[in-house]
């Protein structure tokens, strides 16, 4: 343990947790393949959420060229199309949505942000991502196996997702099932570790309302995590069951291909209960991380602290409560209950006003602030508009009879992919090149990143806003070709050119930001240890990129909040955390 | 300062589209012009906040970017300001929401007048069935599925004997008359969904869901499958016509009963069961 005078400044309690005793890798496996340095592990995950994501992004490509020029592409049959939706949906939400912010970002940053030397349990954390690799590489084995992978569409509902006139029934569905179960899995192991780690190593000073909201979101949406997955678990198992013993959880007596099948007696509501109680959480599970990394991004980029921290913080919490009562929302036309429409639309609406006080609270922060435009400066404000736009439409879908017509149409899928597509992409973006210096020690170039903000943000606008106004037209989401339909005009099918056209721009400019990452590894300029001269505990590492056990001998002592941006009397205008207050140079002539 | 302008023409321009763009809803067919009214209300509502907050953030950029010697003031909470945009946005929530639940309320009531229908979902085809002269649908099974009976009507239930049966036809309903549209499938979810009547509901295997409508003008819709049940989602089409009375009238003789399509010793069968009554 190391010994640090006590200074008896309000707010520093003496160290409880002691110094631990690290594992230290030997070999060049234990070190870089098989590591157990959470530093190693988030970017374990992270390359391997993007390379999964990129065949996402791909297949968005194919059906974008089905919808946008239906007819055209002979080798993209109506099998095939549900295919590429349902896994381009799973992939996106939670291969690479769920695994990047929380297996990419929560591994590297957590222990940083809180001045931790690693997770406390560093075994169990190596093992989740092993986990998750494998639930991934089981994923992509359905694109091979006979029949090929599933095509239910990503919610699976049944009885459809394990009966024959769905693609993918053979080996498809099952696979996804097994994949889903391991995710969860690996996803519990690594999630405790995040937990854990926030509650229990935080270093001497680092009170929990000292807390960066980067980590705050990623601690929440864990916690929310290890309570809804299991909802998904049970749900995967079993749907499995019914599917490979013939059980019927989900199946009532039903025909199926025109023979009386031999199920009866389930419910598939009770699949679609399960399956939102999970999947309305999801939803915040990727957006409080992505709430609390661009509250850093906002903060750090406009020199001025975030407004309403505390606010901020028991907003993060009360939309984390909040969603888990809301989930009937997908489902006010499913035939449930009809009475349930009350009362889900009424917590759905309330959900909006703590995610209201956050949009106010990061506008509030640029007022009067000295506002950079750097790269993530710039990805924040895309997240701002895109979220903003997808959160209001939600207001729409929320409130239950105005979702009636709207429900099953391309207004849907443009909503979630503006709030939960786009809008955490941006931050995702603005993270990494925000703490791309921190991993490497180099900057990215700007001018690639300028260019790949201004395609992505104005394309993905171009594509989505667009798109709301075909829902509103009245056409269905999840069709592989519109056909005749007297209520559709032909600029409609104009309008879903254009959309493809720029989807595929947008889709390749994300070849300018890889191209980027790896160049900037070898000619970037060199970064130093703090280029965005930031307050937070993961810039003011000894090393950068930070080595094992992060902080060398001692371990940093926390004496003020994370965003004394600006202060006034103070000469820089950032003051680090882990900057004792005598330390602190004053403007010349101030009063001290 | 060009990002500034950038964002500002992004609220404007989605203003604008919002404005003079083509795509609208579809001239409604039926009473619940009420769900438009809530949806014109939201984008009233939700467009100016949009609008609100984007200029707000624009006007931020133009005004407060980084030139050589500006520092930010370091403000970290104000509790008064924080209290009222709360209970603004409180206030902009509750107008949504108190329609909407108005709405809802008409939406899940149905009158006591409504006639019924009946609309079966096959993959990947529909099926539609009247109430003959008693004025009530018979019960039905998925288990009474035969080449004859195709909707899995119950034999021994006299009020199905005279049931009109529509398989791959279109169904016919009158202006005018409130319908309660019972919803069942033999297979998989699917959605009966026709965008002018701007109601719908899903179809479950095992369950028997419903809405109910007024058609208020003539017409003939196309009816569309709006959930994903399997390969042919996208073929399953039918269409519904609302007649004038005479016209419906003509088009409901011409129908066949239950009892007609399938053998006769079943209305015996279900007479001797029945009593006789």
């Amino acid at each position: 343990m190391v010994d640090i005078p006590y200074e008896g400044i309000r707010g520093i309690p003496p160290a409880e947790v002691p110094d631990v005793e690290l594992y230290h890798p030997r070999s060049w496996w234990t070190r870089y393949v098989f590591s157990q340095d959470a530093k190693v592990i988030a970017i374990q995950y992270s390359l391997t959420a993007t390379a999964i994501g990129l065949v996402a992004l791909v297949l968005s490509w194919l059906m974008r060229l089905q919808l946008g020029f239906p007819g055209t592409f002979s080798f993209i049959d109506a099998n095939q199309y549900l295919q590429f939706i349902t896994m381009h949906g799973m992939i996106m939400v939670i291969y690479l949505l769920t695994a990047l912010f929380l297996g990419g970002f929560g591994n590297y940053l957590i222990p940083l942000m809180v001045g931790a030397r690693d997770m406390v349990f560093p075994y169990v954390n190596m093992l989740s991502y092993w986990v998750y690799l494998l639930a991934v590489l089981v994923l992509a084995s359905t694109f091979f196996v006979p029949g090929g992978p599933t095509g239910a569409g990503w919610t699976l509902y049944p009885p459809q997702a394990i009966l024959s006139g769905t693609p993918g029934q053979d080996w498809g569905i099952i696979l996804m099932m097994a994949s889903l179960i391991l995710f969860i899995i690996g996803f519990t192991m690594g999630g405790l570790n995040y937990v854990v780690t926030v509650l229990q190593a935080r270093t001497r000073g680092m009170t929990l309302m000292r807390l960066p909201l980067t980590v705050w979101g990623i601690f929440t949406a864990t916690v929310m995590a290890l309570l809804a997955f299991p909802a998904l678990f049970v749900a995967s198992v079993m749907l499995l069951l019914d599917r490979l013993l013939g059980t019927s959880f989900f199946m009532p007596a039903l025909v199926e291909m025109g023979q009386l099948s031999k199920y009866g007696g389930g419910s598939p509501l009770l699949f679609q209960h399960l399956f939102w109680f999970f999947g309305h959480p999801e939803v915040y599970i990727v957006a409080l991380p992505a709430f609390g990394i661009v509250s850093d991004l906002i903060s750090t980029h406009a020199r001025k602290n975030i407004f309403g921290y505390r606010m901020m913080v028991w907003a993060i919490v009360a939309i984390g409560a909040l969603s888990f009562i809301v989930w009937a929302h997908h489902m006010y036309v499913s035939g449930m209950f009809p009475q349930f429409g009350y009362f889900f639309a009424t917590t759905t609406l309330i959900i909006a006003i703590p995610t209201a006080i956050k949009v106010y609270n990061w506008v509030l922060t640029l007022w009067r602030g000295d506002i950079h435009l750097t790269v993530p400066m710039l990805f924040a404000l895309g997240f701002i508009i895109t979220f903003v736009n997808g959160g209001l439409t939600g207001l729409f879908l929320g409130n239950v009879v105005v979702d009636v017509p709207l429900s099953d149409t391309m207004f849907v899928v443009a909503h979630f992919h503006m709030v939960m597509g786009v809008a955490p992409i941006m931050v995702v973006l603005g993270a990494i090149y925000h703490w791309y210096p921190k991993v490497t020690g180099r900057m990215l170039n700007d001018a690639m990143g300028k260019f790949h903000f201004w395609v992505t943000f104005l394309g993905a606008y171009l594509i989505f806003f667009p798109m709301h106004y075909l829902g509103l037209l009245g056409v269905p989401r999840r069709y592989f070709e519109l056909g005749d339909a007297t209520f559709i005009p032909s600029s409609a099918h104009s309008l879903n050119a254009f959309i493809s056209v720029v989807a595929l721009t947008v889709g390749f400019s994300q070849m300018v930001f890889l191209f980027n990452l790896v160049w900037s590894m070898f000619k970037g300029e060199a970064s130093g240890g703090n280029p965005w001269r930031a307050t937070t505990l993961e810039w003011q590492t000894p090393e950068t990129p930070p080595g094992h056990g992060n902080w060398g001998k001692e371990l940093p002592v926390v004496y003020r909040w994370a965003y004394d941006y600006s202060v006034p009397g103070a000469a820089e205008d950032f003051i680090p955390q882990n900057q004792p207050p005598r330390a602190t140079q004053l403007v010349q002539g101030a009063a001290s | 300062m060009a990002v500034a302008l950038i964002l500002l023409l992004v609220a404007i321009g989605s203003v604008l589209f919002h404005i003079y763009s083509p795509w609208w809803w579809t001239p409604i067919a039926t009473n619940w012009a009420y769900i438009d009214h809530t949806i014109n209300i939201t984008f009233w509502i939700t467009g100016f906040v949009f609008v609100a907050v984007i200029a707000f953030m624009a006007y931020c950029v133009f005004r407060f970017h980084h030139r050589e010697g500006r520092r930010a003031d370091y403000n970290p909470e104000n509790k008064k300001l924080e209290w009222w945009l709360s209970v603004g946005t409180g206030v902009g929530v509750a107008a949504m929401l108190a329609p909407g639940l108005v709405v809802w309320h008409q939406f899940v009531t149905v009158p006591a007048d409504a006639t019924e229908v009946e609309v079966m979902g096959q993959q990947w085809q529909w099926s539609f069935r009247l109430p003959g002269k008693d004025g009530r649908l018979g019960t039905s099974d998925v288990r009474n599925i035969a080449s004859d009976n195709p909707m899995g009507l119950n034999r021994d239930d006299r009020h199905a004997q005279d049931d009109v049966v529509i398989e791959n036809g279109d169904l016919h309903l009158q202006v005018g008359k409130p319908v309660k549209v019972l919803l069942r499938s033999v297979d998989v979810l699917h959605d009966f969904y026709v965008p002018e009547f701007r109601a719908k509901m899903d179809m479950v295997p095992g369950m028997v869901t419903y809405f109910w409508m007024t058609p208020i003008r003539t017409g003939t819709f196309d009816v569309l499958c709006a959930e994903l049940c399997g390969a042919a989602h996208y073929q399953m089409r039918a269409k519904v016509i609302v007649d004038e009375e005479g016209e419906y009238h003509a088009w409901l003789e011409q129908q066949k009963t239950f009892a007609e399509l399938s053998p006769a010793k079943a209305v015996v069968k279900a007479t001797y069961q029945s009593g006789g009554k």
